[in-house]
């Protein structure tokens, strides 16, 4: 014990020299992002490989016409352009321009607010024609439809075209709400909590977003217990963490858009 | 942290890349609007199309080019292992279903 002491008393805290320079000559913060996002494209992995296997057993639909195409095109061109106006913020913020900084923020939250929106109108088009879970609410109408047999006769195919793009659309909502947060603190706050407000009275209660809005919920409560425990400004460092999240959410639509998408094109 | 400046007079590149990843969209839709390959063939084509734009993503956007190997290298070498390993749990199950012969 008494040794233990003695050798805690000889280390010289604050010195230069005092630790180890970091293994991957990058902050700790940067080193875990890229550890979670090792790990989470596991998870869009295992989600992509569920989808090509069950595409080599049954006989796949291919349901998607020339209006879906156009729009997963626009939708990829969105989340293309919100990656360079990311680079250009993480830019602004190594210079110390703030004001740039949250501009350029604020710009690709706004292509990744667009891709959402175009995502929902997309899947609210879909579930319209029929393409449906069991667990979704029902449509007002019935439809009769392709797609309405597709969801009998494949149901493999809306519950993986479905899972995949839904953990894809959460993470491109839990990156908008993140880059939000960065740039604006705790002035973000009230927006989300509008927009959640908004979008579940807004939305009709046979549309499946009217529940799926709850996420803004999680992701609100979640930003306001981090924003009142450690509240700070974020630097330079933050937000080039804060990049990489945004640029690997962009990294899987890569995937996505092929395999999903023009892997099953109808051609008329 | 990389150094700022060094990167900063040649944002040019990020413009291109951008363009580049922009061009790739564009043929893999046209591909698959064509549809000039057969299915197996077509899954190939955009596959090796999305892993090129994937490396420019992590590369540029992402800055992994500009990292130390030690880090590239690990980051690269952990993440594809895992999906190897991960292909010889789904895959030759479906392999076997072929050759039982059924469509």
């Amino acid at each position: 014990m008494a040794d233990a002491t003695l050798q805690h008393d000889t280390i010289q805290h604050g010195l230069p020299g005092a630790y180890e320079a970091p293994l991957f000559g990058a902050y700790s913060k940067k080193v875990g992002m890229w550890l979670f996002l090792a790990s989470d494209s596991l998870t869009f992995g295992a989600l992509l490989f569920a989808f090509s296997y069950n595409r080599i057993y049954t006989a796949w639909p291919t349901p998607f016409g020339k209006d879906s195409i156009i729009n997963a095109t626009i939708m990829t061109a969105c989340l293309l352009s919100s990656s360079l106006t990311m680079v250009m913020g993480v830019f602004a913020a190594q210079r110390g321009d703030r004001a740039w900084t949250r501009n350029w923020l604020l710009a690709t939250m706004v292509f990744g607010t667009a891709f959402i929106v175009l995502h929902g109108m997309e899947w609210s088009k879909l579930i319209g024609e029929g393409l449906t879970i069991p667990g979704f609410p029902k449509p007002s109408g019935q439809a009769a439809g392709e797609l309405a047999t597709i969801s009998k006769s494949v149901p493999q195919f809306p519950a993986t075209f479905f899972g995949l793009t839904a953990m894809h659309m959460l993470h491109v909502t839990i990156g908008v709400i993140y880059l939000g947060v960065v740039a604006f603190r705790k002035w973000f706050l009230p927006i989300v909590g509008v927009l959640w407000i908004a979008g579940y009275l807004l939305i009709p209660s046979d549309n499946v977003f009217h529940y799926g809005v709850h996420a803004l919920m999680i992701c609100l409560i979640v930003a306001a217990v981090i924003l009142f425990l450690k509240p700070k400004d974020y630097d330079a460092h933050d937000v080039e963490v804060a990049g990489l999240y945004w640029h690997f959410v962009d990294l899987v639509w890569m995937f996505i858009f092929p395999l999903v998408y023009l892997m099953s094109t109808k051609i008329v | 942290m990389h150094d700022a400046t060094t990167h900063d007079d040649s944002k040019g590149q990020y413009f291109w890349v951008w363009g580049a990843l922009l061009v790739l969209t564009a043929v893999e839709v046209w591909l698959g609007y064509r549809q000039i390959f057969a299915a197996v063939r077509m899954l190939e084509v955009l596959l090796i199309l999305s892993v090129i734009k994937s490396a420019l993503i992590i590369g540029y956007f992402m800055h992994l080019k500009f990292e130390k190997p030690l880090m590239r290298w690990l980051l690269t070498v952990s993440v594809v292992t895992c999906f190897i390993i991960m292909y010889f749990f789904f895959f030759p199950d479906a392999g076997r279903i072929l050759k039982l012969g059924v469509n």
